[in-house]
């Protein structure tokens, strides 16, 4: 298993980091997974079109929150351009779990990034194709 | 101690899946959701592509008569497995959802005006909600809901008030998550009284226990093929002839005809007139073997050791502090199945390490939302038997959960 349960995981869901909301923000953005019930808000404050602030709040299986937790640790200090470029295979190579064959927690995984790419898009007033990330 | 009316072991024996050469053989919990095959359903499946294929009700040739007779042979066995007063009150269909969406559609279409009350209950699957809000909102009924109790049954103390002005009752017999076994012949009474129509779910009940039509009392019953050791693409709407001879076609096409014009058509009579297109032959023909290989077994043997295995499955669960399952305490109106939750874990996290461990069940609302809403959890985790499940099964669930608390302890 335990590949999916390895310690830096259990480690961020029981110790997420960023682990709140930024009231006021720049973007504030909800994803969730009608299969599981997994819910992810991402806020985040923006200045100088860079992410100076971040936090997210949910509930859900470690996965997603793990997930959450170390993506919002690399959102510190990145531009929105660098946002954009930001995708699936990013996240997975920072978390480090073998989703490949797994189609239902790789939902799990994902959600995060759902959410920062579609709040991120809306502030930039884009539209955005998150086919991808369903 | 359980003492199973057959020999688990040689019915595990006949499930070629359950004999897969394996380090670490899968603890099947999850029939509720499709139940394994055995042997005698395969084979009946299999021989028919290799020794009979051919369409029905058309060629005048050998192997469409062949055909032919194995395919309405096998609505005969469906007619006296639920004890129809006739073959002709069984329809094939894809699945439970298709004979529900069947009934809303044709019966509804035809019958329900505004005002209107279709009255279903809170731990219905989506399956028997969904059809019923796309037929109000095409006639201007209202649906309606039974509430559940604490534990899980329905709360019948106002069943006279709810039952005013109702149409159809909808209503499962037994819940695909909380495991109860609802009262349908007392319910069937009571709405009949008010003049209103009875549809059964029998997608969980048909599979684990004797389900007589005629006892019931009741004027449709829809279940699965698959969660009843048959193949998938196949199920059963049964109606009663009267009822279904008054019905306007659901789909259109070939098979479900008398006489077509460019201007207009005549329907063929039942169950013709619901089978439109060529059908699952194969699969009926299995599913016909499906019924024969739990006859000889006997419905009533299988209720009986489920009955056993249900009790064995909550007291083990009850021994894992951690978890809560939902539904009503052991008894007569409880299946062979738990749904549960266990304190700081997600569902999802717990199904992923007891598969690990080798154990399959399902994480998830089960198409359940509203009873999710009821219960007041996202989701859940849920084990269910069928008579190939042996204690053992249940055991490494337990300690499976053993491994969940020593992971997120």
């Amino acid at each position: 298993m335990s590949d999916m349960y390895r310690d830096l995981i259990l480690e961020h869901h029981r110790y997420p980091h960023n682990f709140g909301t930024l009231d006021p923000h720049d973007v504030s953005q909800e994803e969730h997974n009608p299969l599981c019930g997994d819910r992810i808000r991402l806020d985040l404050r923006i200045v100088d079109n860079k992410i100076s602030e971040v936090a997210f709040s949910g509930k859900g299986c470690a996965v997603s929150q793990a997930a959450a937790s170390m993506l919002t640790d690399e959102l510190i200090g990145m531009d929105l351009d660098q946002v954009r470029q930001y995708g699936k295979a990013e996240l997975l190579d920072l978390i480090g779990l073998p989703l490949d064959k797994n189609p239902v927690r790789l939902k799990c995984a994902l959600l995060s990034l759902k959410a920062l790419k579609v709040g991120v898009y809306r502030y930039l007033g884009q539209n955005i194709e998150t086919d991808e990330l369903d | 101690m359980i003492k199973a009316p057959f020999d688990v072991a040689t019915i595990r024996s006949q499930f070629p899946i359950l004999q897969l050469p394996s380090e670490r053989p899968v603890a099947f919990l999850d029939s509720a959701s499709s139940s394994q095959k055995p042997e005698a359903v395969i084979a009946a499946l299999a021989d028919y592509y290799r020794t009979t294929n051919a369409n029905v009700h058309r060629g005048v040739y050998q192997l469409s008569e062949q055909a032919t007779f194995e395919f309405e042979r096998a609505r005969g066995r469906v007619a006296l497995f639920i004890n129809a007063s006739h073959h002709r009150e069984v329809i094939f269909t894809r699945n439970t959802t298709e004979a529900i969406n069947l009934v809303a559609q044709a019966w509804g279409g035809s019958n329900l005006r505004p005002g209107d009350v279709i009255l279903v209950s809170q731990m219905e699957h989506h399956s028997n909600i969904v059809p019923w809000q796309l037929i109000a909102q095409r006639t201007g009924a209202v649906l309606r809901a039974i509430p559940i109790d604490s534990q899980g049954r329905l709360v019948l103390d106002d069943i006279d008030t709810l039952l005013q002005g109702v149409k159809m009752l909808a209503i499962t017999h037994q819940s695909n998550v909380l495991g109860t076994i609802n009262p349908v012949a007392d319910l069937a009474r009571k709405a009949h009284a008010v003049g209103a129509l009875v549809l059964v779910d029998g997608a969980q009940s048909v599979p684990h226990m004797p389900v007589d039509v005629q006892a019931l009392d009741i004027d449709f019953l829809a279940f699965s093929g698959h969660k009843m050791v048959g193949p998938t693409g196949v199920g059963v709407l049964w109606g009663r002839k009267a009822l279904l001879d008054a019905m306007p076609p659901f789909l259109g096409g070939g098979s479900m005809i008398k006489t077509v014009t460019i201007e207009s058509s005549t329907y063929a009579d039942v169950p013709a007139r619901f089978e439109a297109g060529t059908p699952m032959i194969g699969e009926a023909i299995a599913l016909g073997a499906a019924v024969t290989y739990l006859m000889d077994i006997g419905m009533a043997n299988i209720a009986a050791y489920e009955h056993q295995l249900s009790a064995y499955l909550i007291e083990r669960l009850d021994e894992v502090p951690e978890v809560t399952w939902y539904g009503p305490p052991v008894g007569a109106d409880r299946g062979a199945m738990a749904a549960f939750s266990m304190t700081g874990v997600h569902p999802h996290d717990i199904a992923q390490i007891l598969d690990s461990e080798g154990v399959a069940v399902r994480a998830g609302h089960h198409c359940t939302q509203p009873l999710h809403a009821a219960l007041d959890v996202p989701s859940s985790v849920r084990a269910s038997c069928y008579l190939y499940t042996n204690t053992h099964d249940i055991d490494r669930l337990v300690r499976g959960l053993s491994k969940v608390k020593q992971l997120f302890g």
